[in-house]
């Protein structure tokens, strides 16, 4: 994709890069890569043969291409090379025109960046130069709101000490503002005439890919300055809150970090695109096989009849031999049963694909209003897969949440507050109190403000901390008109709820913050930040108050805070402990909040050894967690916050629904196990009904082997049959797919069992020796819950179950940590629209709302899986149909190669006889309508057992196939060799003879069509119609005197489509083969549809007569056998009262048969008007 | 097919912006909803049975149609190929060969034993000669025969073996041309009285119209082709050049419709060409009464050598043609079981579908 020769010149060159600021000559030396970023893969000159080899590394392309070669050797060719060449240069032209228009908007999209203004500092003043032409080494002026030009050094802000704010949403997804600083020495180059004789020398690493990294060195006035990723802006970022700063271009163009990491995304293929493959390789056997016997028979006529035929006949010259002649003829039949495998097949997929994704796209059932983005299809190579989805794995937060936090309750020194959402109660008006208060704030407890209004000292420090600890940058448009940006939303939780109880954080700086403390303004001086990470699970703030006073503040993790607690907190710690609990069991996020006087003495001594922990160079993280360690010691607890974690709309009816599909939700969270648990029983996807929730949290080999041995289910056989799969080994689970449908074994023992397991113990269930259990385990359960997990275990998680289970696995999630493992799963969805965009950039689909997960599956995976299915088994049949004609004919012409048709027909039958009509069914199918199929989510079940195409029905296809060419041969043989025209002239000529054939052929492949085809809109009248109606008229166009007179040799079935479409007998003949064809599907349809009929057949059948309902009232002895799979779920989804399932058990009528859910509606006396039922 | 073209779909990498665009509402139109109007045909019984009945009912009246028809065209097989020692031929196909210059006569005596009323046609039958076989059917050049002149002096490479001769271009050239029929066939009718009368036979419409006049010209138009055929030679198997095979200027050269009967290659290794119309001459008199014939054939086509066999076919034509009862009888098998499937179908229908689909 990158075109980057200098990069790797300079990689091979050295290790390491240098620098040399306002020296352009001496960077030149190295041949940095400039600024211009290349993304487009071609330009005018290139275009042809850099897009034709790539095309060509196509193994079908090369394969066409191969036997393009053999058609022009004489001897070989059965067909001229017009109908190789014809069909191959339109497949080859479509691929270019489609790469030429993504290259053209890689063209305009790099030339629009590339001419970008920036303003360099060139020999002392300020110019504006075009981003393409910034060089390395050059300095740069950025100014607020601006993107960075190239990765720079930051050399100097327009704020103080340095500091200066980014924006790193286009890099890392992450949308809070970050903070970086300039090189500490240099801070006096402030304004650009020091600047400008700056010559200072930077030595670092080579270009790498790593965002949070950068080492280097700065070289000034014979001294040595340590660099870091602090002190890097990296293109790609946007200045924020920042008037403007200088910066030194380190990295330009490709070498950007931003660039470095725009690597090519792994290609995903779909099981059918695998099938498709493997079927392919069976057709090419096929033909070699059809070639071999073809060749045999070649030999044997050359030897009986062929030689004795020479009077008439001599062998080509080459030929001397009939072994030598049965060699050729196998190449010539290669050539012309190539068909079996059209070329136009991928291209073909390809198209629909493409529909499929457009019309995800365009629905506006996934469109969500508030955050005005619609669903996307990224890729849209995976289509039909998401109809055959098995398991979905989530994020949590902002995937089934909304990642909207509100304060919700809290204990304030051992008192409780808050009463959680009742709708009842009103919310806390705090605008009479506190004009800085945010009108969005719902608290529901006025005794807190109670407590606050009176002056309570616990209350008052309590939100005092909320609204300095914390790392939220403030923005005030105008007075009172306050903004937050929070790094986190449970911080923004804090921060407001403490502005609305009265201490409102109003600005900070890098040394100060300053906030109105119940309509008193106060400045305290920042003093330090000991910043959180994921191994202190805490932070806090020195502070100094304008009393002079030192206090540190902390919040964190219950866990870790309370160890760190005074003593003498034993018994608040014990209250307090309980509430944590509570909240926990709420499912709310809890920290913990404590405070510490620190002397100044204490101080002084803490903060020399915390600098020189800042400046030391190696193990320099370390030692300030030790430094910070060190001071968070002995303090005071002041209470607990608990945050609700908002679920996204429709989450739990969605899961609900999805669980009815057969498609199992695993969450893999990062958050702690309560929480995840929480979260799983509001999403309803844990009950109270299960019979067991297991919880493996050991931290051993041995106990996490112990948990999983202790899960397994007394008494209802299923572990007898789990042990022997696990037992018979792994070559069983890998080699052949499970020798029961999965379904059969979820059937008798799922629903009951849910299955929570934590990030360690998980660590350890997926070591080779254990994931046999865990997976069968994890897969017996109905709900699995993984918390904390690393972004790699998500991955893990999701590899280990498409290695064991062999089925399709759709991962969804929001965030950075999801990437992985969006990018392992089959299918990758991200939630857009919220967190930033790094999900979405690697998911394959994306959309904002948790629920149009439903949608995407249920009805668009549905309908893509069923189109393609069809598709498939239709290309197959419709090619074997064409192409077996030959090999039936190849025993009367003596194995010649001798084609049945005409080479026209050979060339234009794919791409224009048939191709529409099976392209409108591919792209315009619908069995049932979309919003029956996700009333019915039991219709989702085909896709997952891989019904409709799989090697069996490609058999059928085939067989099909073939018997339709044996029709389609031998009825003409039979009828046409004694025939005659009306005018006595026989209609065994040859050219009579591939008229009727063919003609007889599209005729029947489009009747076939036509009973394939369910929902016939206009289009595809207008492609069936518009077919026929353009193969006569083709036909009638090649076989007219005028082509003839121009060119006699191409040209030479003149007159035929007259002299035969006027024939009676050749009508005749046609409606017999097409009768003989026809007839025999009709009747298997017919009897698959009344004995056998499918659940989307029985869907449809009712949909087409809605006013029968009275007769299905009568007929009260109708089993509904297609029906037959889940009762009460109809209820579910009609009772509108948020699926509450508890009391009716998901679980246990997921298991049970025994009669008509749909029965169990209407004796229920459900409302004609229900979902699912109206068709009745 | 086209992966590479995806592969980098992923991430756009050029610029500020990227990812995901606030999109607009997608528009509300049928077809982008996927709900167009559309016809939605069920296979029920209600709609199969009634077909299968119907194509029943209407393919047996055809079926017996065309075969009352063809059971009342007359026609009559002759073999000629003289394989058997009594047949009269035997020494002529025994003897000759292509070089042989002196041709071979034998007659051949049959009786038809019903008259032939209406124009009879007079086809010659050939089997196991594969006029169909890649090689042969691409021996040919369709350009010369349209009467090209460039092609008639230089004839497609496809001809060879039979292009050039003694360094002069064959015309016509090709495999095709140089193996015509050329046995002469002519029919005598032996009355009762004794006399042999000869029976007129007409050579001309025998052939497609548009080969006639469209793709077969001679060069330079029909008059004085000797000339026009200056600088060719004759294929190697003919005995006359090509602006020999009829005295009639419109029936010569490449527009004799022999040859262009034969030129017209047939699609399976046994055929029979049209050779002769026996027009009918009055309503009151059959073409052919019953009685005695005798078949001259002067035996000029070897076909022993590979096993083939010539025929001389007689026949009568209907509006469909000559003698085919295949058609008819097909017609009502398929006709037949249709209607057998419909019953079948009818009563699994009632006896095992009916609690599935009351629908019906």
């Amino acid at each position: 994709m990158l075109s980057r020769p200098s990069l790797l010149l300079c990689e091979k060159k050295k290790e390491e890069r240098k620098v040399k600021a306002n020296d352009r000559e001496y960077n030149e030396k190295f041949q940095y890569a400039s600024n211009c970023i290349m993304t487009s893969k071609y330009n005018m000159l290139t275009f042809l043969p850099v897009n034709l080899f790539e095309q060509f590394q196509e193994v079908a392309n090369t394969y066409f291409l191969f036997l393009l070669i053999l058609q022009l050797i004489p001897q070989i060719s059965s067909l001229s090379w017009f109908t190789t060449i014809v069909p191959l240069a339109l497949v080859l032209s479509i691929t270019a025109v489609k790469d030429a228009t993504d290259d053209y908007f890689r063209h305009r999209s790099d030339n629009q960046v590339n001419n970008h203004q920036s303003q360099v500092l060139i020999r002392g003043s300020l110019q504006k130069e075009r981003w393409m032409n910034v060089r390395v080494g050059d300095i740069i002026k950025l100014e607020n709101n601006q993107s960075v030009v190239a990765d720079l050094l930051l050399l100097s802000s327009s704020e103080p000490h340095g500091l200066c704010y980014i924006e790193t949403a286009e890099l890392d997804g992450e949308t809070n503002v970050k903070v970086r600083q300039s090189v500490s020495v240099p801070a006096e180059l402030g304004d650009p005439n020091n600047l400008a004789t700056f010559n200072g020398e930077v030595v670092c690493e080579p270009p790498n890919n790593k965002l949070d990294r950068f080492c280097g060195t700065l070289y000034w006035r014979d001294k040595k300055y340590p660099l870091t990723n602090q002190n890097m802006l990296l293109r790609g970022c946007v200045l924020r809150n920042t008037e403007a700063c200088y910066g030194l271009v380190i990295f330009a163009g490709p070498d950007t970090k931003l660039m470095q990491n725009s690597g090519r995304t792994k290609f995903k293929r779909t099981s059918i695109d695998r099938l498709m493959n493997t079927l392919v390789l069976w057709i090419f056997g096929f033909l070699v096989c059809m070639g071999v016997i073809l060749a045999v028979g070649n030999a044997v006529w050359e030897k009986e009849v062929g030689s004795l035929f020479q009077s008439y006949l001599p062998w080509d010259p080459p030929v001397d031999n009939f072994l030598f002649s049965a060699f050729l003829s196998f190449w010539s039949y290669v050539i012309i049963l190539n068909t079996v495998v059209p070329i136009s097949l991928y291209v073909s997929v390809e198209v629909i694909r493409l529909g499929h994704s457009y019309f995800i796209n365009w629905d506006r059932q996934m469109f969500c209003s508030q955050c005005n983005t619609a669903a996307e299809a990224r890729t849209t190579t995976l289509n039909e897969e998401l109809g055959q989805v098995e398991y979905v794995f989530s994020d949590k937060t902002g995937t089934l949440t909304q990642n909207i936090m509100s304060f919700n309750k809290c204990s304030i020194n051992g008192q409780a507050y808050g009463k959680g959402t009742s709708r009842e109660k009103n919310t806390l008006d705090f605008t009479p109190f506190n004009p800085l208060a945010n009108p969005d704030f719902c608290f529901y407890d006025e005794k807190l403000l109670e407590s606050v209004k009176v002056g309570d000292w616990h209350s008052h420090e309590y939100f005092r901390l909320l609204s300095l600890c914390h790392t939220v940058m403030s923005e005030e448009k105008s007075e009172g008109e306050l903004v937050y940006k929070a790094q986190s939303p449970d911080e923004g939780a804090l921060v407001k709820a403490a502005r609305n109880f009265g201490f409102v954080f109003r600005s900070r700086t890098p040394g100060t913050i300053t906030t109105t403390e119940l309509g008193r303004t106060v400045t305290y001086s920042l003093l330090a930040i000991l910043d959180f990470n994921n191994i202190r699970k805490r932070m806090s703030v020195i502070v100094r108050n304008p009393a002079g006073r030192i206090r540190l503040y902390c919040k964190g993790a219950d866990t870790v805070l309370l160890e760190r607690l005074h003593p003498c907190n034993q018994e608040l710690m014990t209250i307090t402990s309980d509430h944590l609990n509570e909240y926990a069991a709420d499912g709310l996020r809890t920290l913990a909040l404590a405070y510490r006087d620190v002397s100044e003495e204490e101080w002084e001594v803490w903060s020399e050894s915390h600098r020189s922990a800042d400046k030391a160079v190696d193990c320099r993280e370390d030692r300030l967690a030790a430094a910070y360690d060190k001071i968070e010691q002995d303090m005071m607890l002041l209470g607990a916050t608990a945050i609700e974690d908002k679920l996204q709309e429709g989450v739990s009816e969605t899961i609900a629904l999805l669980s009815l599909a057969n498609i199992k939700v695993w969450v893999l969270t990062g958050d702690k196990q309560e929480t995840a648990v929480n979260i799983g029983y509001s999403c309803k996807m844990l009950t109270d009904d299960m019979m067991e929730v297991f919880t493996i949290s050991g931290r051993t080999v041995q106990s996490v082997r112990q948990e999983l041995g202790s899960a397994s289910f007394p008494g209802n056989g299923f572990r007898e049959g789990q042990e022997g799969d696990g037992v018979a080994g792994d070559d069983q689970l890998q080699g052949s797919p499970c020798p029961l449908p999965p379904t059969y074994l979820m059937d008798n023992i799922s629903g009951e069992f849910g299955l929570i397991i934590n990030g360690h113990s998980l660590a350890h269930a997926l070591e080779a020796d254990m994931e046999v259990e865990f997976v069968s385990t994890a897969c017996a359960c109905k709900a699995v819950i993984c918390c904390r997990v690393t972004p790699l275990q998500k991955a893990q998680v999701v590899e280990l179950i498409k290695k064991h289970k062999k089925a399709v696995t759709l991962a969804i999630g929001d965030g950075a940590n999801d990437v992985s493992m969006i990018k392992s799963a089959h299918i990758g969805v991200g939630i857009s629209g919220q967190e930033g965009i790094q999900a979405v950039l690697a998911s394959d689909y994306s959309f904002a709302q948790f629920r149009f997960l439903q949608r995407l599956l249920l009805v668009h995976g549905r309908w893509s899986y069923l189109r393609m299915c069809r598709f498939l088994c239709y290309f197959f049949y419709k090619n074997f149909a064409f192409t077996m004609v030959h090999f039936w004919f190849g025993f009367f012409c003596g194995f010649s190669a001798q084609t049945v048709y005409d080479q026209f027909f050979i060339t234009l039958y794919n791409i224009v006889y048939t191709s529409l009509p099976v392209l409108a069914m591919g792209i315009f199918d619908q069995d049932v309508p979309d919003h029956r199929s996700l009333e019915c989510p039991k219709l989702y079940e085909p896709g997952q057992l891989n019904l409709l195409f799989n090697k069996k029905e490609f058999f059928i296809c085939i067989a099909q196939g073939i018997y339709t060419s044996v029709v389609l041969f031998f009825m003409p043989y039979a009828v046409l060799s004694n025939a005659t025209q009306s005018t006595g002239v026989p209609l065994a000529d040859y050219q009579t003879f591939a008229a009727t054939t063919a003609t007889a052929l599209v005729i029947v492949v489009s009747v076939q069509i036509a009973l394939d085809t369910g929902f016939w809109t206009v289009i595809n009248h207008v492609f069936v119609w518009g077919s026929l109606g353009l193969y006569f008229t083709i036909m009638l166009a090649l076989h007219s005197q005028t082509l003839f007179r121009i060119f006699p040799k191409q040209f030479h079935f003149v007159g035929c489509a007259q002299s035969t479409l006027l024939q009676p007998v050749v009508w005749l003949t046609i409606a017999l083969a097409t009768a003989i064809c026809i007839v025999p599907v009709l009747a298997f349809r017919f009897l698959k549809l009344d004995l056998k009929p499918q659940l989307s057949d029985t869907v449809r059948t009712h949909l087409r007569k809605p006013a029968e309902s009275r007769l299905g009232a009568r007929g009260g002895s109708r089993s509904g056998y297609a029906f037959a799979h889940q009762e009460g779920f109809g209820e579910l989804i009609t009772s509108g009262k948020n699926m509450r399932l508890s009391s009716l058990g998901l679980a246990s009528f997921a298991s049970r048969h025994s009669s008509s859910w749909i029965e169990t509606l209407r004796r229920k006396n459900t409302p004609p008007k229900e979902p699912c039922s109206s068709f009745l | 097919m086209m992966p590479t073209s995806y592969e980098d779909g992923h991430i756009s990498v050029s610029g500020a912006g990227g990812g995901s665009m606030p999109g607009k509402k997608p528009e509300n139109t049928a077809f982008k909803q996927q709900r167009l109007p559309a016809w939605q045909p069920v296979l029920t019984a209600g709609t199969v049975l009634p077909a299968f009945f119907i194509i029943g009912l209407i393919f047996i009246p055809i079926g017996i149609g065309l075969y009352v028809t063809s059971m009342n065209i007359k026609e009559f097989q002759i073999d000629y190929t003289g394989v058997d020692m009594s047949s009269p031929c035997y020494n002529c196909s025994q003897n000759f060969s292509w070089n042989s210059s002196r041709p071979c006569a034998c007659s051949l005596p049959f009786y038809l034993d019903q008259p032939y009323d209406s124009n009879v046609f007079m086809y010659y039958g050939l089997s196991n000669f594969y006029q169909n076989h890649r090689r042969y059917v691409k021996s040919r050049d369709d350009s010369q025969l349209n009467g090209n002149q460039e092609s008639l002096k230089d004839p497609s490479k496809e001809c060879e073996p039979y292009a050039w001769s003694s360094s002069k271009p064959i015309a016509p050239c090709g495999a095709i041309a140089n193996s015509m029929f050329n046995d002469t066939l002519e029919l005598f009718y032996n009355d009762p009285n004794g006399s042999k009368v000869q029976i007129p036979l007409t050579a001309t419409g025998i052939a497609w119209w548009t080969d006639k006049h469209v793709k077969f010209r001679n060069p330079g138009g029909n008059e004085n082709l000797p000339a026009a055929f200056q600088g060719t030679t004759k294929p190697v198997n003919w005995h006359w050049p090509v602006y020999e095979l009829d005295s009639d200027p419109e029936n010569n050269g490449f527009i004799n419709e022999d040859f262009i009967v034969w030129m017209r290659t047939a699609a399976l290794p046994t055929f029979r060409k049209l050779y002769r119309i026996i027009q009918r001459k009055n309503n009151m008199v059959p073409t052919l009464p019953r009685g005695n014939y005798t078949l001259e054939v002067v035996y000029n086509y070897p076909v022993r050598s590979f096993d083939g066999r010539k025929r001389v076919i007689l026949s009568t034509i209907s509006w469909m043609g000559g003698k085919n009862p295949f058609l008819g009888i097909a017609y009502i098998t398929v006709g037949s079981v249709c209607f057998l499937l419909g019953v079948v179908l009818l009563i699994i229908h009632h006896k095992y579908g009916s609690r599935n689909n009351i629908a019906t």
